[in-house]
C-alpha cells in the first residue's frame, strides 16, 4: 500500500503544464472597487446609461451583503480592494482576419493546443475568445447571422441588442442572488451573448475560451444565452489559466433561458491554475450558473469537467418551471494537491411532469477535498416530478477527502426521487490486474479514472471529449496520468 | 523457459512456499494439482509479481533473467501471463480499450509502434471467435456484469491476444460448466506451440481431459512432492490426495 502511495505522490507532483504568461500590452484599471471604478469600466466599454445604472445598483446591493460562509472550503479572506477589476489587452479595433490578432495571443492559444484555424476548419466551431476581459475575436459571425443567430460579446450585445439584454439579464440570476453574483453584476468585464431564434437549430457548437491573463486581475465573465421556442444550441466553454503566485478571483455568472420545446446543452471544461504542490496560488472560482427552463417541454443540460482552480464553488442549476421540462447535470470534478471543490447542482421542480438527472463523479487525489453538494427541490404544484441522482467518489491515496451533501425538499407526494452514492478507491487488485497485462501504473490509473468518468465524458461533444480526456490525464499525470 | 529454485515465500510471517523447485521448457504444459491451501495460487502470484509476499530464499530465472527483480508490468512485457482466478471488474473501460492499452504497452517495451486500429480489430475478432465471445463484447466494460464463465473466457481471450511465452492459468476451470470448460480448453489447445509453455493450476482432472499435460505435479505443504505424467492426474482423481499426504508424512 505504501508503495502505491509513493507512486501516487510522484504522479501527483508534476507541474502545471499551462503555466505561462502572455506578454502583451495591457490596459489596467487602478486596484480596488468603488463607484468610480464601476463608472470607469462602464465608460471604457462605452456602455449606455441604463447599463451603468444597473451596475451601480448591483454594487450598492453587494456592499450590503455578507460573504457566504456555508461551503465546505477554507481560504484566507479576500481583500476586494486589492483586486484589479478591469484589464484589457490593448488591441486595434475591428479585426477582419486572424492575421490581425496579436501574434502573442495566437501563440498562447497554440500552446494551449487551441489552433483556431484548425478548429475552425476541422470542427466548424465558432469561437468567441475572451482573453482577460475583452473579446478578441469572433468567428463564424456571418454564417450564424444568416440563421438569425446572435452570437457576440456581451458588450456588443448591450450596444446592439439592448432590448434582449434588458429583458433577460438578471432574470435567471438576480443581482441580489448571492454575494458573488452581485459583485459580478457590478463589475462584469465581458463574456458571451447568444440568442437562437424560434425554430432554429444552431448548426455548430458555439464555443468560448476564457483565460485569466493579467497578473492580479479578477475576471468577471457574464454569459447570457437565450434559446427561443423550438430551438437548439450546444455551447462549449473551456478555460486554462497561466501560473500565478497570488490568488486570483474568478466570479462568473452564466444565465440560460430555454423557451417552449427549446434545448440548451452547456458544456464546460475548466482548468484554471490550481496552485502549486504546496497549495500556494491558484484561482478562486466562485461561479453562479443557472438555467431557466421557462417554456414547456424545454430542456437544459449542464456537463462540466472541473480539473482546475484552487477553490471551486459552483452549482450549475436548473429551474424547471415549464411543464414537462427536463434538467440534467453531468459533472466530473478532479481535485489534487491542496485543491478544494464544493460543487454540485440544484434542480428546482416547479412545473408538472418535470424530470431531472444528476450524475456527479468526484475524484480526489493528494491532500485535496472534493465535495458534492446538491439540492433537489420539488414544489407543491410539481406533480409527477422525477429525479435521479448518482454521486460517485473515487479516492486516490489516503490523504484526500470526498464528501457528499445531498439535500432533498419534496413538497409533492407524487414525486419520485432517487439518490445513489458510492465511494471507492482504486484498489490494488485492479492495479495489479492492469500491470499483469503490461500496463504501467500511471497509465492504468488514467484508464481507470477515465472509465470512472465515462458516463459524463460521453455527454461532451466529441471534440471536447478528446480535450477533456487530455486534461484529465494532465491533471492526474499530475494526478491521474 | 523458467527455472524455479528452492523458492521460499511467506505472507505476513507465515511461510507458504517452502523450497519449491520446478523447471519448465519451451513447448511444455505442466499441471499443478494439490489440496487447498498448499500454495498453488501463491506460486502464480509470486511469479507474476503481486505485492505482499516476502521471498526469503530461492531464485527464479525466466528466459535467463532474474524474474524476482522485475516489476509486474515488466514481467508481463517479457511474456509472462497470469489468467486470474478472480478477474477484476473495471467499470467504464471497454474490453477493446483495455486490450489495446495492454498490447501497445507490450509493443512499446519492444520499441514497436502502436498497433493500428484495423489490425487490432481484426486480431480481436479472430481471437474472440476462438473463445466464442459475442460481438458486443468488444464495447462492454472489462468483466462488468460478466458471468463467471465469461470472465474466465475473457482471461483466455486476453491470453490469446497477448500471445505470452509462459501462461499461468490459476484455477481457470473452477466454476465453469461443461461448455465453458470446453471453450477454455479449446482456446488453450489452439494456442499451444513449440515456443510457449503453460502452467495449469487446477483441482480437478476434468480440465486435463481436454488439455493434456506433459507433466503433472502434486503440491503439498508448499512444495512439489510428486511429479509424473498425465496418468498421475487420473490416479489422483481416483484415490484423492490422502495417499500423497500419507506418503509425505511417512518420510
Amino acid at each position: 500500500m505504501s508503495d502505491q502511495n509513493q507512486i501516487l505522490e510522484d504522479l501527483t507532483s508534476s507541474d502545471y503544464k499551462y503555466g505561462f504568461v502572455t506578454d502583451i500590452e495591457q490596459e489596467f484599471a487602478p486596484k480596488g472597487l468603488t463607484e468610480d471604478i464601476i463608472r470607469f469600466i462602464s465608460a471604457k466599454k462605452e456602455e449606455p446609461e441604463w447599463m451603468l445604472e444597473w451596475r451601480l445598483k448591483a454594487f450598492k446591493e453587494w456592499l450590503k451583503m455578507p460573504e457566504p460562509q456555508w461551503s465546505n472550503v477554507t481560504f484566507p479572506k479576500i481583500d476586494f480592494q486589492d483586486i484589479i477589476y478591469y484589464a484589457a489587452p490593448v488591441q486595434k479595433i475591428e479585426l477582419n482576419s486572424l492575421d490581425e490578432v496579436d501574434p502573442e495571443i495566437l501563440k498562447t492559444l497554440q500552446k494551449l493546443g487551441i489552433s483556431i484555424d484548425e478548429q475552425k476548419r476541422l470542427t466548424g466551431v465558432a469561437m468567441d475568445i475572451v482573453m482577460d476581459s475583452v473579446s478578441v475575436k469572433t468567428t463564424f459571425q456571418t454564417s450564424l447571422k444568416e440563421k438569425g443567430i446572435i452570437f457576440c460579446s456581451i458588450s456588443d450585445a448591450i450596444k446592439d441588442h439592448p432590448d434582449l439584454v434588458k429583458k433577460y439579464m438578471g432574470s435567471v440570476v438576480p443581482v441580489k442572488d448571492n454575494y458573488y453574483a452581485a459583485l459580478n453584476s457590478a463589475v462584469f468585464s465581458d463574456g458571451s451573448f447568444c440568442y437562437i431564434p424560434k425554430g432554429v437549430r444552431c448548426p455548430m457548437e458555439l464555443s468560448t475560451y476564457f483565460r485569466i491573463n493579467a497578473a492580479g486581475t479578477g475576471q468577471f465573465e457574464r454569459t447570457l444565452l437565450i434559446a427561443d421556442d423550438d430551438s437548439y444550441v450546444s455551447y462549449l466553454e473551456g478555460c486554462t489559466a497561466p501560473m500565478r503566485d497570488e490568488n486570483q478571483l474568478h466570479a462568473a455568472v452564466v444565465e440560460l433561458v430555454a423557451m417552449d420545446r427549446a434545448e440548451i446543452k452547456y458544456s464546460t471544461v475548466q482548468n484554471w491554475y490550481p496552485g502549486n504542490k504546496e497549495g500556494v496560488g491558484g484561482v478562486y472560482n466562485f461561479v453562479t450558473k443557472r438555467g431557466f427552463c421557462k417554456g414547456d417541454s424545454s430542456k437544459i443540460s449542464w456537463t462540466q469537467v472541473e480539473t482546475g482552480s484552487a477553490i471551486t464553488w459552483k452549482y450549475p442549476s436548473c429551474i424547471l418551471a415549464g411543464d414537462n421540462s427536463i434538467g440534467e447535470f453531468y459533472s466530473v470534478a478532479v481535485t489534487n494537491n491542496f485543491q478544494q471543490a464544493d460543487t454540485g447542482t440544484k434542480m428546482i421542480h416547479i412545473g408538472k411532469n418535470t424530470k431531472s438527472r444528476i450524475v456527479s463523479k468526484g475524484i480526489s487525489a493528494g491532500k485535496s477535498q472534493n465535495n458534492y453538494r446538491g439540492l433537489v427541490k420539488v414544489h407543491k404544484k410539481a406533480d409527477n416530478a422525477r429525479n435521479f441522482s448518482q454521486c460517485d467518489s473515487l479516492l486516490m491515496g489516503d490523504k484526500c477527502g470526498a464528501h457528499t451533501f445531498p439535500y432533498l425538499e419534496v413538497n409533492n407526494r407524487s414525486a419520485q426521487v432517487e439518490h445513489e452514492a458510492t465511494t471507492s478507491k482504486i484498489s490494488e487488485d485492479i492495479l495489479f490486474y492492469c500491470k499483469q497485462r503490461g500496463i504501467e501504473e500511471e497509465q492504468a490509473v488514467a484508464m481507470i479514472v477515465n472509465g470512472f468518468c465515462k458516463e459524463v465524458m460521453d455527454n461532451l461533444p466529441m471534440e471536447f471529449a478528446v480535450e477533456a480526456r487530455k486534461l484529465l490525464a494532465i491533471s492526474l499525470e499530475g494526478s491521474v496520468g | 523457459m523458467i527455472q524455479i529454485n528452492n523458492l521460499h515465500v511467506s505472507i505476513e510471517g507465515k511461510e507458504i512456499l517452502k523450497g519449491l523447485n520446478l523447471t519448465i521448457n519451451k513447448g511444455e504444459v505442466h499441471a499443478i494439482m494439490g489440496p487447498n491451501g498448499t500454495g498453488k495460487s501463491t506460486l502464480g502470484n509470486v511469479l507474476s509479481g503481486k505485492d505482499g509476499y516476502t521471498i526469503s530464499e530461492g531464485t527464479v530465472l525466466f528466459e535467463g533473467i532474474d524474474l524476482l527483480e522485475l516489476e509486474p508490468e515488466e514481467r508481463a512485457q517479457m511474456g509472462l501471463f497470469l489468467a486470474f482466478q478472480y478477474p477484476v471488474e473495471i467499470p467504464g473501460v471497454s474490453n477493446a480499450n483495455f486490450l489495446k492499452a495492454s498490447i501497445n504497452e507490450i509493443r512499446k517495451s519492444k520499441d514497436l509502434a502502436p498497433i493500428s486500429a484495423t489490425d487490432f480489430l481484426k486480431l480481436m475478432r479472430e481471437k474472440m471467435e476462438l473463445v466464442e465471445m459475442k460481438k458486443d463484447f468488444i464495447s462492454r466494460s472489462v468483466n462488468v456484469g460478466f458471468s463467471g464463465g465469461e470472465k474466465k473466457r475473457n482471461e483466455i481471450l486476453q491470453m490469446a491476444m497477448l500471445d505470452p511465452k509462459l501462461a499461468i492459468l490459476d484455477e481457470t476451470d473452477s466454476g465453469l460448466d461443461i461448455d465453458a470448460l470446453r471453450i477454455v480448453a479449446n482456446g488453450v489447445n489452439k494456442l499451444r506451440t513449440e515456443e510457449n509453455a503453460f502452467i495449469i493450476i487446477t483441482h480437478y482432472q476434468r480440465l486435463l481431459d481436454h488439455i493434456v499435460p506433459d507433466f503433472v505435479h502434486v503440491m503439498y505443504d508448499g512444495k512439489i512432492v510428486k511429479s509424473g505424467d498425465k496418468s498421475l492426474a487420473l490416479e489422483l482423481e481416483e484415490k484423492g490426495y490422502d495417499w500423497i499426504k500419507d506418503e509425505v508424512e511417512a518420510v
